[in-house]
């Protein structure tokens, strides 16, 4: 690594030293950032699941259909705004804003790119960082749920209320299984903040084998691989997202929340649900796929992390996440609830708990030597070895054949038929066939005796 | 009061936190008399997460960013949340009723608030008053998530494990009362349903209907089986069974 390779990374001491024009110049690209996201999000979602599906998708609207989602978005501001009778008025009008408002938000922390030179001025592509930005992404979040919750309840009906009881529920639940992952994060990059995070995941160790020095991985996605899996799980179920749509359940619950809302609150809630959808697909980039870094073959030309180039590393790698969100919508089926509650709380949160305490003892014994190292993990996987090996094993009992659950059955039973019946031809329906003969009816025929 | 003092005493509240305090200050405490004003329990929790939120930023204020996030994070998205969704069941039309049914609750629920604020009061004074402060810098010198970390593993490190003891107990407490015991032998599944259906002294077709095969067509008659016997499968089990006499058996006359 090089001296100017580092200096790319910023710190938490680069960031509030910038003039007002190049906080509100990089406020508005984040903003911007989203809504593009949305309108190209929507688009990209419904040419894939066309793709998927076996039909063309989107287009007619502009090269590709690529203008589609802008004359809907268009469409939708012109429509009646349709206020029901018994909303909460107050609070049926701001629950899409909050919506929106949080999911933009969790914006401001992502990095998406080293240090740059903006008209003279040296500073990292990010809108502000804190000692504890990724918890400012999570208090977003939950944040969000209100818009959510709130919409349901103000609309004044059933379907909306049981969507947003639902998505609270839903919400609390995987934001804990979130939590738990990012703490993995936490613990091996011993920071909070996006940029350091991204920092930490650029030093890989230097491997050598036969005489070549590989560079190993440093992202977090495959150095805590289980903590990036359900990370990603709960991420989907945090956006509401297929299969943990349930909040908006179509052939349950109408449109869930939403149900009630038209016009431009409901794009609003649209545009907050895409927008989550790239912000989540951003943190997971910023916190697990090395943020802005560039992938492994192209980081052996030198300058592949240094000036404007990462931002395309970073738009590559969240396309690639939000293909796969739309991937997992084309895929699988809705959970039921139960089903999804219970992946979260019986699945989720136990595999995070033994993996951090895991991470936690491996971290722990680090700087002991060999010898202390080999036996303090051999004794633990000794015994779970073991244990796995001398488990009773539960083989279930053959299952009786037909013939001896007929014979077992106790004296008095109701008759069975016997098992070899052969049921003889109806003589019915010889007879029916015989009997009927083929109309006969000639147009204009005095004799119409059928 | 130490941080105010301190900061006023050194003459330095910058421009922006002066700002920001005195945008949210009012919001936080409009949230509090609207919590207690609203007449709808959502809209009073509505109230109270603004206050929340309004407490948070100030945390993040004072140089406090971890306290203010877990403000928002724990108290705002996830307790008032649950507060919201137990709120949501109960039902959206059920206001308070302003009747009181305590004689003189109101008069006693202020003077025992002004007591508590003023036992509150005076005992963070108390504790504060002697406490040498040392200013925020020093304080975050490590980094705010490093020094809380520092602090509650290793001063209030039984404090804090005794906290989690408690809430573990009450979440082990809140489990044992809801949690109906269901033994695996207790599932009934479809083959020991059908076992049951087809076993000795039951009858696996349907129930026959009121009336088939009987000699009236009344509910209450019970319906007769194929090999004639009277079976009471068919009459519901509030009508009394009774047997019809002579009269009622007999021709009525009405047809010559």
């Amino acid at each position: 690594m090089s001296p100017i390779y580092l200096a790319q990374d910023p710190t938490l001491a680069d960031f509030g030293r910038d003039p007002w024009w190049l906080v509100l110049g990089k406020i508005v690209f984040a903003f911007a950032f989203g809504l593009l996201a949305t309108l190209l999000g929507v688009w990209f979602e419904r040419r894939v699941v066309g793709y998927m599906q076996v039909r063309p998708g989107p287009n007619q609207v502009g090269p590709f259909g690529l203008l589609q989602t802008l004359a809907d978005g268009l469409k939708m501001a012109f429509k009646e705004d349709i206020l029901p009778k018994a909303a909460d008025k107050v609070v049926y009008f701001f629950a899409p804003t909050i919506s929106v408002i949080c999911a933009v938000t969790a914006l401001s922390v992502v990095p998406f790119g080293p240090m740059v030179s903006i008209f003279g001025h040296h500073t990292p592509l990010q809108v502000t960082d804190v000692p504890v930005a990724v918890l400012l992404l999570l208090a977003c979040s939950s944040m969000g749920v209100y818009g959510i919750v709130l919409g349901g309840w103000a609309s004044g009906s059933t379907y909306p209320l049981l969507g947003g009881l639902r998505s609270s529920a839903q919400m609390i639940s995987y934001e804990v299984a979130m939590g738990l992952s990012i703490v993995a994060v936490f613990m091996t990059a011993g920071t909070m903040s996006t940029s350091g995070i991204v920092a930490a995941q650029g030093d890989g160790t230097q491997l050598t084998i036969f005489g070549q020095t590989v560079p190993a991985p440093g992202w977090y996605a495959i150095l805590l691989l289980p903590s990036f899996i359900i990370f990603f799980i709960a991420t989907v179920g945090e956006t509401n997202r297929a299969p943990f749509d349930l909040p908006e359940a179509e052939s349950e619950l109408v449109a869930g929340f939403m149900t009630e809302y038209s016009s431009l609150k409901f794009a609003l809630f649209m545009l907050s649900e895409y927008v989550a959808m790239v912000t989540m697909s951003a943190v997971t980039t910023t916190l697990f796929l090395g943020g802005w870094r560039a992938p492994w073959p192209i980081t052996i030309w030198e300058g592949a992390n240094s000036g404007w180039w990462p931002m395309l590393w970073f738009f590559g790698k969240v396309i690639a996440l939000v293909f796969v969100f739309v991937w997992l919508r084309g895929t699988l089926p809705r959970l039921r609830y139960d089903q999804f509650m219970r992946l979260g709380w019986k699945v989720l949160l136990p595999i995070n708990l033994v993996w951090i305490l895991v991470l936690s003892g491996l971290r722990s014994i680090e700087d002991w030597d060999t010898r202390g190292k080999v036996i303090a993990v051999g004794i633990p996987a000794g015994i779970l070895l073991i244990a796995t090996i001398f488990w009773p094993s539960r083989k279930p009992k053959p299952k009786p054949t037909t013939q001896e659950q007929v014979d077992n059955r106790p004296h008095g039973s109701f008759p069975l038929p016997p098992m070899d019946l052969q049921v003889p031809p109806s003589p019915r329906i010889t007879r029916v066939v015989a009997e009927r003969e083929p109309a006969n009816i000639v147009a204009g025929s005095d004799s119409r005796e059928v | 009061m130490t941080t105010s003092t301190v900061l006023a005493a050194a003459g330095s509240v910058p421009t922006g936190e002066a700002v920001t305090f005195w945008i949210l200050a009012p919001l936080a405490l409009i949230g509090g008399i609207g919590m207690v004003a609203a007449r709808n329990a959502v809209h009073s929790a509505l109230w109270l997460v603004l206050t929340m939120l309004c407490l948070g930023v100030f945390y993040v204020l004072q140089a406090g960013p971890f306290i203010g996030m877990v403000q928002i994070i724990v108290y705002t998205g996830a307790i008032m949340m649950l507060f919201l969704f137990v709120l949501m069941l109960v039902g959206r039309d059920s206001t308070d009723s302003l009747i009181e049914t305590l004689r003189g609750q109101r008069v006693a629920a202020i003077v025992l608030g002004l007591g508590f604020a003023g036992l509150v009061g005076t005992g963070l004074y108390q504790a504060l008053d002697r406490t040498n402060t040392v200013g925020l810098d020093q304080v975050n010198a490590e980094g705010n998530v490093q020094g809380i970390a520092r602090l509650l593993f290793t001063k209030y490190v039984f404090a804090f494990e005794l906290t989690s003891a408690l809430l573990i107990t009450a979440a082990v407490g809140a489990m044992v009362l809801a949690h109906v015991e269901r033994r695996k032998q207790d599932k009934v599944d479809q083959v020991s349903t059908m076992k049951a259906r087809f076993a000795p002294g039951n009858y696996p077709g349907p129930k026959p209907g009121p009336g088939v095969f009987a000699t009236s067509s009344s509910v209450a008659t019970p319906a007769r089986l194929p090999d004639g016997r009277l079976t009471d499968r068919s009459t519901p089990a509030i009508l009394p069974q009774r047997e019809l006499t002579a009269e009622e058996t007999s021709l009525k006359g009405t047809d010559k």
